[in-house]
């Protein structure tokens, strides 16, 4: 009985704000929503057992993904002014396609007859997952683990090029335009 | 209610369709951003339900493990280009964004 008061407690956590994340007008509320969101998903991942991942979604994402959400939304201040008032018939092609989306997805997640065993599930879950994962990650995931590091780094310069300020390269060229004769 | 693999899915499925609403609906372009990572948090809570009710390993966990750090370096280089259109343009909206040259 608590174990679904929890579980009711954590789902709402995660779609309440989510809701919030999407419909808010002020995209600093949106942002601030999102970080109740991934606390709620961090809850459900330690509900379902996976405490390694747990820990890895709240030191990643909220501490990494949503700080960087939150500095580049206070960096670009766009002025109230600019914002132009839209009604409600542009959200009604979003809205029906997502609700259609989600009605697809429930009618097949009611309908399938998933093979679920309730019993080695509960044996899973008892038992820590992090040195298994480690474990995983150096022997079978060997190549995934590095060619990710691979992605991490190329994202890295990736983004420090794009982010990189325009007036190195425009003096660059106006040293060699004053060369020139 | 006995908590089971459908409800776990149920919320996935919800989360799934709120963020693609937000990433149609939204104009700015860091509200998309955060439409996708509500869709990435939605597949990855499908991966570890999954791997707890069905497969009883850690390999979903682990492919959950992957999407959160592709994840983060999909964040990073997508708010680059915001500050980068930010920068060039003086808006955040995507549709600002309209023509190659400054």
């Amino acid at each position: 009985m608590i174990r679904d008061l929890v579980f009711v407690l954590l789902a709402l956590l995660t779609v309440v704000p989510a809701v919030w994340v999407v419909f808010s007008k002020h995209i600093v509320h949106a942002g601030f929503a999102l970080l109740f969101t991934l606390m709620g998903v961090a809850g459900l991942y330690a509900f379902l057992g996976a405490d390694f991942l747990a820990v890895t979604q709240v030191m990643v994402y909220v501490g990494g993904v949503l700080v960087l959400i939150l500095f580049t939304v206070m960096m670009t201040h766009v002025p109230a002014q600019g914002r132009r008032r839209h009604g409600l018939d542009r959200y009604v092609p979003p809205a029906v396609f997502a609700a259609a989306v989600f009605g697809v997805l429930y009618k097949v997640i009611t309908a399938v007859d998933w093979r679920v065993s309730e019993g080695a599930a509960r044996e899973a879950m008892a038992r820590p997952t992090t040195a298994e994962i480690g474990t995983q990650l150096m022997t079978s995931y060997i190549f995934p683990f590095e060619y990710v590091s691979l992605v991490l780094l190329a994202a890295m310069v990736g983004a420090a090029i794009l982010i990189r300020e325009r007036s190195h390269a425009g003096a660059a060229e106006d040293e060699n335009q004053e060369a020139r004769p | 209610m006995n908590v089971g693999l459908p409800h776990f899915l149920t919320v996935s499925a919800a989360l799934f369709a709120l963020g693609l609403f937000g990433v149609m609906a939204r104009r700015n372009s860091i509200g998309i951003l955060m439409g996708v990572e509500l869709m990435l948090n939605a597949a990855n809570l499908n991966f570890v339900a999954f791997s707890r009710y069905v497969q009883h390993g850690v390999d979903g966990q682990i492919l959950a493990a992957f999407v959160i750090v592709l994840a983060a370096a999909e964040a990073a280089v997508a708010l680059a280009i915001v500050l980068a259109l930010y920068r060039n343009y003086g808006s955040v909206h995507a549709d600002a964004a309209q023509s190659l040259k400054r």
